[in-house]
């Protein structure tokens, strides 16, 4: 018995001293993602993302002669996993950054001990509240929900329409949306006339549609993830009702077309330019950087989202930060992403300050409307 | 003699840091396998001792929990204070529902705390108000004893064991006095413990009380520690997490419930790295202890011993 334990010690101290990254540490990017559950469809294909693109760096040589090692836990949208997998890519697995954090629920569960920690993070959610007020280590890509609000609002004082029905699930991205449409109103003189709430699971909101249709509402919007958006659009159309729709960027996926079928003819959403890539103008600075992602990302995997665009934006932000700094010193690091400007990602252009942690303007989004299963930019 | 099994597991509590102070698995996963040992332990007494079961037993682990955040974070409470009340509302709410509850048997008490632990999981969700709903509430202070504000991981570890064994001393002490024989007839036969003059109802509402004053102290000192509490960790899968620790230890028997509690969050931690295997493995290796360990990783692996001991050969 003793001998067995010897050779296996023998064997476990041959193969550490053969590991060829000895000589040059790796870079360590920690990840959590919601790969599973929910939230999968965002969750799947960020994590694809990063996977491609670090072995891709890599195979580039890495960055600063130094390859690049992904550590990855899937929390399956479940922030008490995200809180533990974070203690163990800090404490155990030492990273040197972390990029992930897909829902929100999952960024603000981890934000205490990345804080504590003083680790560069950059999550991958939308709530505004994830960087406001500014937290030292905390950066996101996507866009707010309230950039999105924004745009949306700005569509309608431009089509002069000023009464409005709102109508949100109940997950922590619907309700955090909510609440920015109700804020935000005001500001766009714009009065909401019915706010409508459902289950995310619910398979009927004809109820909901009904109250709505009593009221004297000129548009309806429709704040939510995944199947319950298109379950609402469909409703919609089997009501009759014509008033002018409108989406989150959170269905701005081919899922949801497919999903929604004819009946999301004609509903406009604000989303990332990176579903309308081809449609841009070729003096766009964007376009370039789009329709590479989009290229990479579609000959392996199949259809774009841009949800994996935002890790893509993350990881690269953070490779320029780390070769700015010209190591992985996490305060000089968390410094270069601060200091980032001008850079091109799939969400828009980025210029981050110490007083925004994000860096892109309501001028990212594109206001998309859907023709014939396709989307269209609004002009 | 008879707490020699205590004093060896509180010296091996002890070491542990001593010998391994910055490693992960002994100071992080350490601490929330404390947590889980006196969320276990409690449900034991309930389950293992007086035969009740219950699958909304992370209901009350929820209450400590956020009757500690929601005092600390918007009213400024002190943090012993509330967990005093976190550990008053929990044990109310499990005297008022005992009685009515526990007359139920079998399934239809199983039906009962499942119901139970789902409404209380609902309000969690939906009273965003004062809950923060789905996305939970961050920013819990630090627990604060009498001046020592706690942090870092090694002294998280210290709090959680110190009072981890304290749970494991009160279970032991429980179960070896007057009380405890109750429980034990209870769970032989209700009309035999009556004949003896046992109060049924009583010894059912007492260990359900006591029970759920286990779960909501762990509760207050997990959100605490995590400075966070979101819904997701009081769902019905974490009940039901909670009866396979007792299970899978070895029912009615104190260390059995620790040693459930133990193996199981290791085990998740290892199998992490399996990824999309993971839940695959952890249901085999459940399955396995069931059939070839029925009475329990603990208490099977100890009699196992013990017939192991006798063969050995003695010297005349």
């Amino acid at each position: 018995m003793k001998n067995l334990w010897q050779t296996a010690l023998a064997a476990l101290l041959l193969c550490a001293g053969l590991n060829p990254a000895s000589g040059a540490e790796p870079i360590k990017i920690g990840s959590f993602l919601a790969v599973t559950g929910p939230a999968s469809f965002l969750g799947d294909p960020e994590l694809k993302t990063l996977q491609m693109y670090v072995e891709d760096l890599n195979a580039k040589g890495g960055v600063k002669g130094r390859k690049l090692e992904l550590i990855h836990y899937d929390t399956g949208g479940n922030a008490k996993d995200a809180v533990s997998f974070v203690k163990r890519l800090i404490k155990n697995d030492n990273v040197d950054l972390i990029i992930g954090g897909t829902t929100t629920g999952d960024t603000l569960a981890v934000i205490p001990d990345v804080e504590k920690e003083g680790i560069p993070f950059i999550s991958l959610a939308g709530a505004v509240d994830i960087i406001e007020p500014v937290k030292k280590w905390v950066f996101k890509t996507p866009h707010t929900d309230r950039m999105a609000v924004a745009k949306i609002y700005e569509d309608l004082r431009k089509r002069g329409l000023t009464k409005v029905a709102i109508i949100t699930g109940d997950g922590g991205f619907d309700k955090s949306g909510r609440e920015q449409l109700l804020k935000l109103a005001p500001q766009y003189g714009i009065t909401i006339v019915a706010d409508e709430s459902y289950g995310n699971k619910d398979t009927d909101m004809t109820a909901q549609l009904t109250k709505i249709r009593a009221t004297d509402a000129q548009a309806i919007i429709n704040f939510g993830l995944g199947q319950a958006p298109a379950i609402v659009t469909k409703n919609i159309k089997q009501l009759g009702i014509t008033l002018p729709l409108y989406q989150s960027h959170g269905v701005a996926s081919k899922t949801f077309i497919d999903l929604a079928g004819d009946a999301a003819e004609g509903a406009r959403l604000p989303a990332a330019a990176l579903v309308v890539a081809e449609q841009l103008p070729d003096t766009d600075p964007q376009k370039p950087v789009l329709l590479a992602y989009k290229n990479k990302y579609e000959a392996k995997h199949g259809p774009v989202s841009t949800f994996g665009g935002h890790a893509y934006d993350g990881l690269m932000i953070a490779v320029a930060a780390i070769q700015q700094a010209g190591g992985t010193d996490k305060a000089k690091v968390r410094d270069e992403i601060e200091k980032t400007q001008g850079f091109i990602g799939t969400a828009g252009v980025f210029n981050t300050t110490p007083q925004d942690h994000m860096g892109l303007t309501v001028d990212a989004f594109k206001l998309v409307e859907i023709r014939n299963g396709s989307w269209k930019i609004v002009q | 003699m008879r707490l020699a099994g205590f004093y060896t597991f509180a010296a091996v509590v002890a070491l542990l840091p001593m010998l391994f102070p910055t490693n992960y698995f002994v100071t992080v996963v350490g601490a929330s396998a404390g947590l889980h040992v006196i969320l276990a332990v409690g449900l034991n007494l309930l389950m293992g001792y007086a035969g009740q079961i219950s699958l909304g037993h992370a209901a009350f682990f929820g209450m400590g929990a956020y009757a500690s955040a929601i005092l600390t974070t918007r009213f400024g409470w002190p943090s012993l204070l509330a967990l005093a009340a976190g550990l008053l509302v929990a044990g109310a709410i499990a005297w008022l529902l005992a009685r009515p509850i526990l007359r139920l048997r079998g399934h239809y008490l199983a039906m009962a705390t499942l119901g139970f632990g789902i409404i209380v999981h609902v309000v969690m969700v939906q009273a965003t108000r004062w809950t923060g709903g789905p996305d939970g509430l961050a920013g819990v202070p630090p627990l604060n004893l009498l001046g020592w504000a706690v942090e870092g991981d090694l002294q998280w570890y210290g709090v959680i064991m110190a009072a981890m064994l304290l749970a494991v001393w009160l279970s032991l002490n429980l179960v070896d006095s007057q009380f405890g024989r109750a429980l034990r007839a209870v769970h032989g036969s209700e009309f035999a413990a009556q004949m003896m003059g046992i109060d049924i109802g009583r010894a059912k509402t007492q260990v359900f009380v006591v029970s759920a004053l286990f779960a909501a102290f762990a509760g207050s000192l997990f959100a605490h520690q995590q400075a966070f509490v979101s819904p997701d960790s009081f769902n019905l899968i974490v009940s039901v997490e909670l009866v396979t620790m007792v299970v899978l230890g070895g029912m009615a028997s104190t260390f059995g419930a620790a040693c459930g509690a133990i193996a199981l969050t290791l085990l998740h931690q290892g199998l992490v790295v399996f990824e999309d295997y993971e839940m695959v493995i952890h249901g085999a290796l459940l399955m396995a202890v069931m059939i070839f360990l029925p009475q329990g990783l603990f208490v099977g692996l100890s009699q196992g011993a013990r017939r192991l001991w006798a063969t050995v050969p003695r010297k005349p």
